[in-house]
């Protein structure tokens, strides 16, 4: 049983706080990912489980050990580095036995627990090559299967994909989502990719300024995030946020505009707010998601529209503000054309202005 | 050559012809060297000169080490030992702690790294020989005036800094990572210095040592002040023997020469192996 549990961790470097006391607990076998923009934090608290960086305050458990003072090879983690860290003097055999050979195992079980790994991985062919005849791809297993030899309590990541090109990194993706799977482990999984969030986590944690925003199931941070932050975040092509005034129980927008709110809207006369809906909820009549939904009905001229295919992004105004709306089953559209959008009332989001903070 | 087929033909000509005057410079005053250790005194000094050697001779050689009749052998045997010991210890010393300067430079913050590292670098700026009379009145009361010890302390204290410099540049190539990754992997910081950081650095401290045992072995300023007998005269030294108050024995300081050079290609070339694997492991990268 491995889940890891930070309380009030907190990093310091000199007098500068990058970390400010930062609760999680991890379960047993789950998959959580950290999520955030750049330099919020996140490598640094995962580097803080590993006992790559002293902790300057708080306490961290992996299992029931308080782990602060333990180094490294203490804690039984394993981790993948954005580099992967291979040994560039080794072969493929001998960077995923390292860890083996170092704890003192025999031959016999070096080579079991290393062709089971390449088995796993498809590495088979590669054993006796240098890091350095592999491809950006076949490194990346490599460094996966390094990690899983040595049967570890906890899986850390530390954005192992953001050095692959878009295809590739979709595919090793799924494997590590199949990885997971097989190789049932307690995973901390970072990324400034929400989509390898969304698609990879039992859990997100997403982090802003060495804080924690929201952890929740995808579905979660998707369809109810606590603040503007998180919902612009979470979600492509983000949400749109629209600054709104409370008038009359409705959200009057810039443009004159009024915007019936939610009845479960905690909303004051006057009150200044940030009114969000994603995409997907703003769409032409007859090519939205949800067809019987509540709807206010509005004509918009398009500015541009983005053909995907399956799908259609429109940009276009509201509020003052550009907007991007979403068309299902979309037929071709020209720029200046004029549509009859409909926006979702069911899926409103309601922030206060000044916090950001949801008011749902 | 691809280039080749840009080049015209006077080009490419001009391009050997300067180059061909280029190595003569370069090579002549040590190919001539070598040519008047193999040769018979009276040629070398006859007048008019004779440039085309007509006949080569381990006479010299003999020579120097006592075993022809006309001549007394000098030490050599002494000297050569003495350059070998005071070379290969304080070569050996400089690498080791200049080795761990240079990681510690690399890898860890520590309050005066910058100051420190100026002060290894301001350190070279002064030439030797304006520390020689300071050295030999400090030596002296110290009794290290004409002693191995003595030469090897001079030596190192001239090697470390530049080692440190060196290897800093080398620890800093390799990715912090790798060391990262082999803590992970069950090692303590001292095994995944030894198993990982060592191995991939291995290029880099072998021609910081060629740099260091170069420096000592041909080191002469110095060395001239601080020895006075075979207890401790290194070779460059010795090839003063060959001076008298009139006279020059040019053939019996050539060979003496060559047998300073020899020592100093050998290592070289043992070396370069090393520095040559080391340059493709360069090219690992993420
Ligand atoms: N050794 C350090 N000294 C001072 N600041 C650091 C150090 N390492 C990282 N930081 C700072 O900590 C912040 C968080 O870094 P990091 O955890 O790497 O961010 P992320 O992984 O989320 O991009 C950054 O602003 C970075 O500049
Ligand atoms: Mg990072």
């Amino acid at each position: 049983m491995a889940e890891v549990r930070l309380e009030k961790v907190v990093k310091r470097y000199g007098k500068l706080e990058i970390v400010h006391g930062i609760d999680l607990a991890v379960a047993h076998n789950e998959f959580v990912v950290l999520v955030g923009p750049s330099g919020c934090g996140k490598s640094t608290t995962l580097r803080m489980i590993a006992g790559l960086e002293e902790i300057s305050g708080g306490t961290i458990r992996i299992g029931d050990r308080v782990v602060n003072e333990l180094p490294p090879r203490s804690r039984n983690i394993s981790m993948v580095f954005q580099s992967y860290a291979l040994y560039p003097h080794m072969s493929v055999r001998e960077n995923l036995g390292f860890g083996l050979k170092i704890a003192g195992q025999g031959e016999d079980e070096i080579k079991k627990r290393v062709d089971e790994a390449a088995e796993i991985l498809g590495l088979g062919e590669l054993l006796d090559r240098l890091p350095q005849h592999l491809s950006g791809g076949q490194r990346q297993r490599v460094a996966m299967g390094r990690a899983i030899v040595r049967h570890p309590d906890v899986f850390l990541f530390d954005e192992p994909l953001s050095n692959l090109d878009a295809k590739l990194r979709g595919q090793m993706r799924v494997e590590i989502k199949k990885l997971h799977q097989r190789v049932k482990t307690t995973v901390i999984y970072v990324t400034h990719d929400q989509v390898e969030a969304m698609t990879l986590a039992d859990r997100i944690v997403i982090m802003r300024d060495g804080h924690v925003e929201q952890v929740g199931t995808p579905s979660e941070v998707f369809e109810r995030p606590v603040n503007t932050f998180v919902a612009g975040f979470i979600g492509s092509p983000p949400m749109n946020l629209i600054e709104a005034v409370v008038t009359t129980g409705k959200a009057r927008l810039a443009d004159g505009i009024e915007v019936p709110l939610p009845p479960d809207a905690r909303v004051s006369e006057g009150l200044p707010i940030v009114l969000g809906f994603r995409p997907e909820s703003f769409a032409p009549r007859g090519h939205s998601l949800h067809a019987d939904a509540r709807a206010l009905s509005l004509s918009r001229t398009v500015v541009i529209a983005e053909p995907l295919g399956t799908e259609t992004i429109l940009f276009t105004t509201l509020g003052g503000k550009d907007v991007q709306g979403k068309m299902l089953a979309p037929r071709p559209v020209s720029p200046g054309e004029q549509l009859e959008f409909t926006l979702d009332l069911d899926r409103l989001h309601v922030f206060d202005h000044a916090s950001g903070v949801t008011l749902r | 050559m691809s280039a080749g087929s840009i080049e015209r033909p006077w080009q490419r000509w001009a391009i050997r012809i300067g180059v061909f005057i280029a190595m003569l410079i370069l090579v002549l005053p040590g190919a001539w060297v070598v040519l008047t250790a193999f040769r018979p005194n009276i040629e070398v000094l006859a007048r008019p000169a004779v440039w085309i050697p007509q006949n080569l001779t381990l006479h010299n050689f003999l020579g120097i080490f006592g075993r022809l009749d006309t001549q007394q052998g000098l030490p050599v045997a002494n000297y050569f030992i003495n350059s070998m010991v005071i070379s290969v210890t304080s070569t050996v010393v400089a690498i080791a702690v200049g080795m761990m300067g240079g990681y510690a430079f690399a890898r860890y913050r520590f309050r005066g790294k910058a100051a420190l590292f100026l002060g290894f670098m301001l350190s070279r700026t002064v030439p030797g020989v304006a520390l020689s009379l300071p050295l030999f009145i400090l030596w002296s009361r110290l009794g290290l005036i004409d002693t191995s010890v003595g030469l090897i302390i001079v030596y190192m204290a001239v090697n470390i800094p530049f080692t440190i410099w060196l290897t800093d540049g080398f620890f800093r190539q390799i990715p912090v990572d790798l060391s990262e990754a082999a803590q992970i992997d069950g090692c303590t910081r001292w095994q995944a210095f030894w198993k990982v950081e060592f191995p991939l650095a291995r290029s880099g401290l072998a021609s910081a040592a060629i740099f260091a045992f170069l420096t000592s072995w041909n080191e002469y300023a110095l060395a001239s002040q601080l020895t006075r007998t075979t207890a401790s005269k290194t070779m460059p030294v010795g090839l003063m023997d060959f001076t008298a108050q009139f006279t020059v024995d040019w053939t019996g300081m050539s060979a003496m020469a060559v047998l300073i050079i020899v020592p100093a290609l050998v290592l070289t070339f043992i070396v370069q192996k090393h520095l040559i694997a080391g340059l493709t492991f360069g090219g690992v990268k993420g």
